[in-house]
């Protein structure tokens, strides 16, 4: 037996008992060898037989109780391996510092020579491996930066630790007083610290959205014209072939429908709530979902010329310009960097005019350089921006991007989707239903027995009315119809109004009916409310001098319902290509936008827009183009996000003026050569910690 | 002096010990899940002996 891993996405882990149910249950499934859960990642990884299929194994999991995805990205993503790297160098610079530390509070304690000179040894021997080894991350990148012309950040971090490694080993070696071994390794710990949370705050965004796009169907069965039929890879099929797509499956091409009448569930790519009603002739599009009854249609694109694909391809086209966007820790760097290496440059120059020889003009310059090297400037930024994020966390609110919350502060233009954006992006009951308590179990146990979104939402909404199902019998489910069953003799059945001789007087609702023996017909009005708390957070975008604006894929109608009594504008029917037309337009006026939408239709606009928030019930596509996702149903979250973020960016700021003042009273000190190693080392613990104080306020920046 | 050239190495070595326990722990997994681990402490340990399973 060859054993197999497989690993899921379990969003449904709440608690330790959701652990040990999970990791229980899939012990007593046969095949299963061992089962971890992950809980940070919300992931459980499963050694198993690998006769067992993930198809299986997910309904395992499913049958203990959690809706799972099989996880498709790499298993050990990049992030991890650096965050690893990270705190491997973070641990020698730790270890290193303290017992350089150790010997260095024995020379300014007053050492005699021999015993100072031995500790200066002693310090060189930690230091330079240790430097070497920990300084790594920020060699590396100041080389990649140099040798394309730029500098950034590590520029004179990487120049600083070498010059000053370097100068106190020809101190150590000429028997000098004065060797900075400490500063260089209390340097490269400080900003390892930094770097470190930035990547951990990186790798944590990233599991949260850890599902790939898989909206089309891999492959179609195509019919033949001497009647045979066999399954063929998306990529392969062709236009004028003939595609039969069963219930509740994905279209695998753009086609035109030759036999069968079913609805289509176009959500994903167009955004439209309702399903839409298809007869022969009638287009479908890829990606879309067959709902109701089987049916063939005829391939007037595939692969590459679908709709969905050139979705997918505005979206690539759309990632430029955000790539292209500077941190502004870098901004500052690219400022900061050349003055520090000029007033180095400047002090060396200087003290040499003066005359007090090389040896004591480059020491001078070396003061400069670690008491200028950024060290609060290099934490001023991560260190605010996990704090921000642990807190938005809290509320729900995950961060994908790091500089996600430096572009929500820009933004001046919200622009907002309907469907599963505004609304739920689900049916849900649109008044109470008209049943007694044996009805409703009755109508539970057949709503359960389909797979149509009606079904779904009634069985979601009796269930969380804590209604127990009736036991029934000869469940049938009629595609197109409704389901049927018999329940003590009695015939009940559940399904399109027009099935059980209901009257559909005003069409356009989602409405399915129920009845039960010789009992009345009832219906079942569903509709695609708004998230909780939608008014409140349209009036809070407005108090922040926003003016929030409707972008829909859907009919006019429905658009104008839900944008007029919240007062907002709004555009109807607009297109993925017009969405992301309109975005690009005010961009280019030199708007900032703001982008709130979900659906695969709104990927190229999530993409385009200057920043971009999605629900996390959002389509995967939404999840992976947005910067910022949040959980639970209420639309409150964006407005705190933005209040959040400008919250922060003030942080930033102020961190950033603390790091300059602190810079102009230790400069000129260090300048005229009044620095000693005790002195900088001080100074520079004393300002990292002032401004990793002032970033601890925004832990409540997130109410 | 000669106190010295006796503790300075066991302070290194005791720092170094502390060092390779980190690296350890790292590779071992232990900070992979830090939430699991904080929830993992409620689970009962009577569960284990009758869940699971006796071989296979």
């Amino acid at each position: 037996m060859t054993v197999a891993t497989s690993v899921f996405n379990v969003p449904g882990l709440r608690c330790a008992a959701c652990i040990s149910k999970l990791e229980g249950g899939l012990a007593h499934v046969d095949g299963v060898i061992d089962a971890r859960v992950n809980f940070t990642t919300r992931r459980v990884r499963i050694a198993h037989a690998d006769t067992l299929d993930a198809i299986s194994l997910r309904a395992a999991i499913g049958r203990i109780g959690f809706p799972a995805e099989p996880f498709v990205g790499d298993v050990e993503a990049k992030a991890d391996g650096e965050t690893r790297m990270l705190a491997q160098a973070l641990g020698v610079a730790g270890f290193a510092s303290m017992n350089i530390m150790l010997l260095s509070v024995g020379v300014w304690a007053g050492a005699d020579p021999a015993t100072r000179q031995l500790f200066h040894w002693l310090s060189a021997l930690i230091a330079l491996p240790a430097a070497t080894y920990a300084g790594r991350p920020f060699f590396i990148s100041a080389w990649a930066a140099l040798r394309h012309g730029r500098t950034n950040m590590d520029v004179p971090i990487a120049i600083g630790v070498i010059l000053t490694c370097a100068a106190s080993l020809y101190e150590t070696i000429t028997g000098g007083r004065h060797a900075y071994f400490d500063g260089a390794m209390m340097l490269l710990f400080f900003l390892l610290s930094g770097r470190l949370l930035d990547s951990v705050m990186r790798a944590r965004a990233q599991d949260g959205v850890a599902a790939l796009q898989r909206q089309t169907a891999s492959r179609g069965l195509i019919l033949a014209k001497d009647g045979s039929s066999h399954w063929r890879d998306a990529d392969d099929i062709a236009p004028g072939m003939v595609l039969s797509v069963a219930v509740g499956e994905h279209f695998a091409a753009d086609g035109l429908v030759e036999r069968g009448t079913s609805s289509v569930d176009c959500a994903l790519v167009t955004g439209e709530s309702a399903p839409a009603a298809v007869a022969p002739g009638d287009s479908v599009l890829a990606g879309t979902i067959n709902l109701d009854a089987p049916l063939t249609i005829r391939v007037t694109a595939a692969a590459e010329a679908t709709a969905i694909a050139a979705i997918a391809r505005l979206m690539e086209a759309a990632s430029g310009a955000k790539s292209r966007y500077v941190r502004i820790a870098d901004r500052a760097a690219r400022i900061y960097a050349p003055a520090v290496h000029s007033l180095a440059l400047l002090s060396f120059a200087g003290w040499m005019i003066a005359g007090v020889g090389v040896h004591q003009s480059i020491l001078i310059a070396v003061a400069v350089l670690i008491i200028t090297c950024p060290c609060a400037l290099g934490l001023a930024v991560p260190v605010s921006q996990v704090v921000a994020a642990g807190a938005l966390l809290r509320r729900g609110i995950l961060i994908k991007d790091g500089s996600a919350l430096e572009r929500l502060v820009e933004a001046d233009v919200v622009l907002l989707d309907k469907t599963g954006t505004l609304t739920l992006g689900r049916p849900v009951p649109a008044a109470r239903f008209d049943l007694n308590a044996y009805e409703t179990s009755v109508a539970l146990a057949l709503a359960r027995a389909s797979r149509h979104p009606l079904s779904r939402a009634l069985t979601i909404a009796l269930e969380a009315q804590g209604v127990e199902a009736a036991e029934v019998d000869e469940l049938d489910e009629q595609p197109g119809l409704g389901v049927s069953a018999r329940v003590s003799g009695e015939l009940a059945r559940l399904g399109r109004p027009e099935w059980l001789g209901l009257e559909v007087t005003a069409p356009g609702g989602l409405l399915t009916a129920f009845t039960l023996g010789e009992g009345p017909v009832h219906a079942l009005r569903f509709d695609d409310a708004l998230r909780p708390g939608t008014d409140q957070a349209i009036i809070r975008l407005r108090e922040l001098g926003f003016k929030p604006m409707l972008l829909s894929g859907d009919r006019e109608m429905a658009v104008r319902s839900i944008a007029e009594p919240l007062g907002i504008e709004w555009r109807a029917g607009m297109t993925p290509q017009s969405k992301f037309a309109f975005i690009t337009a005010l961009q280019a006026e030199g708007r900032r936008v703001l982008m709130v939408g979900d659906g695969l239709n709104d990927g190229p606009a999530l993409k385009a827009a200057h920043v971009s928030i999605a629900p996390s019930s959002a389509s995967d596509v939404g999840q992976t183009a947005a910067d910022l996702l949040f959980l639970g149903d209420a639309l409150s979250p964006v407005p705190v996000v933005i209040i959040a973020a400008r919250r922060t960016m003030r942080v930033v700021r102020q961190n950033f003026a603390l790091a300059i003042t602190y810079n102009l009273v230790a400069v000129p000190l260090a300048m005229s050569g009044l620095v000693t190693p005790l002195i900088a080392a001080l100074a520079m613990s004393g300002s990292s910690l002032l401004v990793v104080a002032n970033a601890l306020r925004l832990k409540w920046c997130a109410r | 002096m000669s106190g010295l050239a006796l503790l300075i190495p066991i302070a290194l070595l005791m720092g170094l010990v502390g060092l390779a326990a980190f690296f350890w722990s790292l590779k071992n997994g232990q900070y992979d899940d830090l939430d699991g681990s904080a929830m993992r402490i409620l689970i009962d340990d009577e569960r284990e002996e009758e869940d699971t399973p006796v071989s296979k």
